[in-house]
């Protein structure tokens, strides 16, 4: 037995190796080649959001990188012990790791903040530096050593990309002005690396807007960063500062951009660039046309009046190049109004209108067709046709039955401008002049304008509650308590939002007669049975004949506030239903509440007392009229013959009565008579 | 009276003024609430949206109907006190000699027999018969007005009056009050408006109509021709000649008349409205 026990020496050196295996594997499976094992074929790529991209990893390029003699899990770190393959895809490389404080300006930086917006234009890390090919700033083969930075940044901020487009930028032909000036030169033309390139004014990772206080381009840091290079400048300009500027406003020194204008930095006192007069020296002349046909004309009385007094023709009509005879003719883009307009462009282009203006419809409203051009004005200046009772008017252009946008639509609502001024709403805006009353973009939005049946429209069913609690904002918090919302209401039917009672276009007065009578229609469409027995008692009745002073649904089950009769905080429990009903019935009991207010007698198992009754009633009736009108049916034959036998009878006593008239002539004798018998009176 | 053209020939009298009046108002009454009361009953037709506008809106109309019910019920009471001075002048003060008495408006065992000999009568098996004051279908309409009273009256004092009922019966009865109340009131308005104006008013030999409940007096050879029995018991005993007054001028019939067919007419218009409301429009 001992002996068995005794381990042999092939044993021994077995467990050796599994053991050795074992500590050593997941070391052995963490080594870049294991990674490299899938990562380094070109052909590497996976399904992401719908697209194919690649997961090939160079390993010559990551060797070459600064990286390089990293592991990959230094910063896949999540990978770490992790079995290989591993899931996919990773959470993303967190580079702050090792690069903190650069990362913590980023974050705090216009960029970060645009990234945390959600905002997809706004660049992470790898946007500027790459991914497993980063290199060095002094490898003239990164992209933000100094040579590249302009291209680097110019990737978003030169003239067409959508950064430039939609995103607030200032200033216009960033990186064609930065070639041209000073610094550009120095840097592109004659490789001085030391020249001022993006990042050395407006810093690698803390860009902020010249806005910002902090920021290295704000008025109060400008002097210390154009020092860092240009050492001790104030000595130079001592003289100017003395001069005529430190005199006309010596409250202000000046900085150095109001005179070295950024990114045009070449010598000082540039002009302002395109000023208004150059532009009106052609386009004030009334003739003025396109080739097209066009009329050119600006009328910059009109444009003086108007919310843009204050812009510059170039700052709409940008792209103008001021070094060309006719600058306007590097104007090579319509105006794009979200340069300024950010939110509401990308608001607009989400939009139905804006769809379709992306698609090339011609019926599509632009931002000019509402807001006009030279004189556009602000919706809250009362001869704007954006001003709140001239909506109405404005959408009827293309909304008004038979018009462009009428024409094509296919949905239930028609005559929306008829039914809108003759609406509430429309009445409290029109009549009663009240500004703050719904108008149409107070429903539909002003620029997000979209179908119904679109998810994210403001008159979508899922979010009709929240666009009338701008306004009803009361009720709109009852409804969402009531059982017709979906938090609360258990049912696999439409539940109803508040167009359903109080429809669209067409809505009226709660209190008025027409709207109190509708709403039990509106309720029976879907409480079919528990309506038509209400029209079976007293209150049904009086209503249907069209009269509001009784009971009707919202009477006892109210109107938004809408619960179960289980609930205690409905009209209808047990706690309440005697002051509900006290309201039109005052010393109503709780007998009294016992009523039942949707009685029919047509449910024996229900209302045994009501079916029964009811049939008890039938079953006289039937037999008292089944008596009566057998008997009077019988007895009409008989009825006639006396009828007949009662005349035979009077015409054979005029004969005689004749006859005796006859005799007594004949004998002279005075007439006598006896009154007539019949004189049925 | 020989010779005098002004005299009016002597007629039967029938009817005393009282019971002339109570017999007006009780249609005036009759049909005010059947008419209110059919415009609730039959509140889906347009028919009785338009009648409810006629009488001024349904509060008007319910104004009317509870006007026209207290009308009613002092209608009864009068009545009743009638017949209780009838009771002390005629009879003694005997409840029992009311009751019994050949002029007893409740049932009795002529009544079955004459029941059954007018349906003899009708089928051609027998003679018609010898009908006394009250016929059986008189007081059948007569019994009819007490249980319409009774029926249509309490339940319509409930519905009237329900925060005041419930306080001692349950709610779910002021229910079935309200279908007691209007298919009770169906029954009598149906009945009055169809078999009782054959009966009495519209019956063949007397069209085109009977007027004796308005002037309260027949022509005697009517009388005789209609009530037999009690005509011969009247000239056995002497009296006839004490019941006897002067007939109603002219003018006096047209009016009568005038008034007359107006509640007919009212009568059957309802009565075709009713039908169609329950055949066609019935939901």
């Amino acid at each position: 037995m001992l002996g068995n026990s005794v381990p042999t020496r092939v044993d021994a050196w077995r467990w050796a190796v599994a053991l050795a295996v074992l500590a050593v594997s997941p070391a052995l499976a963490q080594e870049n080649t294991d990674c490299l094992a899938c990562h380094g074929e070109k052909g590497f790529t996976a399904e992401r959001k719908g697209r194919t991209v690649s997961l090939y990893v160079g390993e010559k390029a990551f060797g070459a990188s600064i990286h390089g003699g990293l592991q990959c899990i230094s910063c896949h770190a999540s990978l770490e012990g992790k079995e290989l393959p591993h899931d996919a895809p990773l959470p993303k490389v967190d580079c702050a790791a090792c690069h903190e404080a650069e990362t913590k300006q980023h974050a705090a930086s216009l960029h970060g903040r645009a990234m945390r917006r959600g905002d997809a234009l706004a660049p992470t890390c790898a946007a500027c530096h790459g991914m497993h090919d980063i290199r060095a700033v002094k490898d003239p083969l990164s992209p933000v050593s100094p040579l590249k930075v302009p291209f680097t940044c110019g990737k978003c901020h030169q003239e067409g990309t959508v950064v430039m487009r939609q995103r607030a930028i200032h200033q216009d032909h960033i990186l064609e002005n930065y070639s041209e000036s000073i610094h550009g030169e120095g840097l592109l033309k004659k490789g001085l690396i030391v020249a001022a390139n993006c990042a050395s004014c407006h810093t690698a990772h803390n860009i902020l807007p010249h806005t910002d206080a902090a920021s290295s381009i704000a008025r109060g840091n400008i002097a210390r960063t154009c020092t860092q290079c240009h050492a001790q400048i104030e000595a130079v300009h001592r003289k100017v500062i003395k001069g005529e500027l430190w005199e006309k406003e010596a409250h202000v020194l000046p900085a150095c951009i109001d005179c070295h204008q950024p990114h045009k930095v070449r010598k000082v006192f540039y002009t302002q660039g395109m000023a208004d007069t150059d532009c009106l020296k052609c386009h004030q002349d009334r003739g003025l046309e396109a080739q097209d046909g066009r009329a050119m004309f600006v009328d910059e009385k009109e444009h003086q009046a108007s919310r843009h007094a204050k812009v510059a023709c170039s700052q709409c009509h940008s792209g103008v190049n001021v070094s060309l005879t006719r600058p306007c003719d590097a104007i090579a883009q319509k105006v794009d109004c979200g340069a300024c307009h950010t939110a509401v462009a990308q608001e607009y282009a989400q939009s139905q209108h804006g769809k379709l203006l992306i698609k090339g419809d011609a019926n599509a409203p632009s931002c000019k067709e509402c807001h006009g051009t030279h004189g556009t004005l602000g919706r809250l200046q009362s001869s704007s046709p954006t001003f709140a009772t001239n909506v109405p008017k404005l959408c009827a252009r293309c909304h008004r039955e038979g018009e462009r946008a009428a024409v094509r639509y296919q949905g239930p609502q028609h005559q929306i401008i008829e039914s809108y001024t003759e609406s509430i709403h429309g009445k409290g805006l029109l009549k009663s002049g009240l500004t703050v009353t719904a108008t149409c973009t107070g429903c539909h939005t002003a620029h997000g304008v979209l179908p119904r049946t679109d998810p994210a429209s403001s008159v979508n069913r899922a979010n009709v509650p929240a666009t009338c609690g701008r306004c009803h904002h009361g009720i709109q918090e009852e409804f969402e308590r009531s059982v017709h919302h979906e938090l609360l209401g258990k049912t696999d039917k439409e539940l109803p939002v508040c167009n359903d009672c109080h429809s669209a276009h067409t809505i009226r007065r709660a209190d008025a007669d027409g709207f109190k009578l509708d709403i039990m229609q509106k309720c029976g469409r879907c409480h079919g049975e528990i309506a038509k027995t209400y029209f079976d008692t007293y209150h049904g009745k009086v209503s249907q004949l069209g009269y509001t002073k009784t009971a009707k649904c919202y009477d006892c089950h109210g109107a938004h506030d809408i619960h179960r009769i289980t609930d205690p905080r409905s009209h209808l429990s047990r706690e309440n239903v005697v002051a509900t009903c006290q309201k039109c019935h005052p010393g109503a009991s709780r007998r009294f509440a016992g009523y039942l207010s949707h009685a029919t007698h047509h449910d024996p198992k229900k209302y045994p007392w009501l079916f029964w009754t009811f049939w008890g009633m039938t079953g006289l009736l039937a037999g008292t009229f089944l008596v009566g009108g057998a008997h009077t049916l019988l007895w009409l034959p008989r009825a006639f013959q006396m009828r007949r036998e009662l005349k035979e009878a009077e015409e054979a006593e005029e004969r005689e009565l004749a006859e005796q008239e006859r005799g007594r002539a004949a004998a002279g004798g005075p007439a006598t008579g006896e009154p007539p018998a019949e004189d049925r009176g | 009276m020989e010779g005098s053209v002004k005299t009016r020939p002597l007629q039967f009298q029938r009817f005393t003024r009282l019971n002339r009046a109570l017999h007006a108002l009780m249609i005036v009454s009759f049909i005010a609430l059947a008419m209110t009361g059919m415009s609730l009953k039959f509140s889906y037709t347009a028919w009785a949206a338009f009648l409810s506008r006629l009488l001024g809106g349904f509060e008007s109309a319910g104004f009317i109907h509870r006007a026209a019910a207290t009308l009613m019920f002092g209608l009864f009471v009068t009545h009743l006190w009638d017949v209780n001075r009838k009771r002390k002048q005629d009879y003694g003060g005997s409840f029992l000699k009311l009751i019994l008495g050949p002029d007893s408006m409740l049932f009795n065992k002529r009544d079955l027999q004459e029941f059954v000999g007018s349906l003899k009568w009708f089928v051609g098996a027998g003679p018609r018969p010898h009908y006394g004051r009250w016929t059986y279908w008189e007081k059948f309409d007569y019994f009819a007005v007490f249980w319409g009273i009774f029926v249509i009256g309490s339940t319509g004092l409930m519905l009237w009056f329900p925060v005041f009922f419930t306080k001692f019966l349950p709610g779910w009865l002021i229910n079935v009050a309200t279908i007691v109340h209007s298919d009770e009131a169906l029954l009598a308005t149906g009945f009055i408006f169809t078999v009782h104006f054959f009966n009495t008013h519209l019956r063949p030999e007397k069209f085109p109509m009977d007027t004796v409940v308005f002037t309260g007096r027949m022509p005697v050879a009517e009388f005789k021709r209609d009530k037999p029995a009690e005509y011969e018991a009247l000239v056995a005993a002497g009296k006839l000649e004490e019941n006897l007054v002067e007939a109603y001028q002219p003018v006096v019939i047209r009016t009568i008349r005038a008034f007359a067919w107006t509640a007919l007419a009212i009568g059957t218009f309802m009565v075709l409205w009713i039908v169609f409301a329950m055949v066609f429009a019935y939901r």
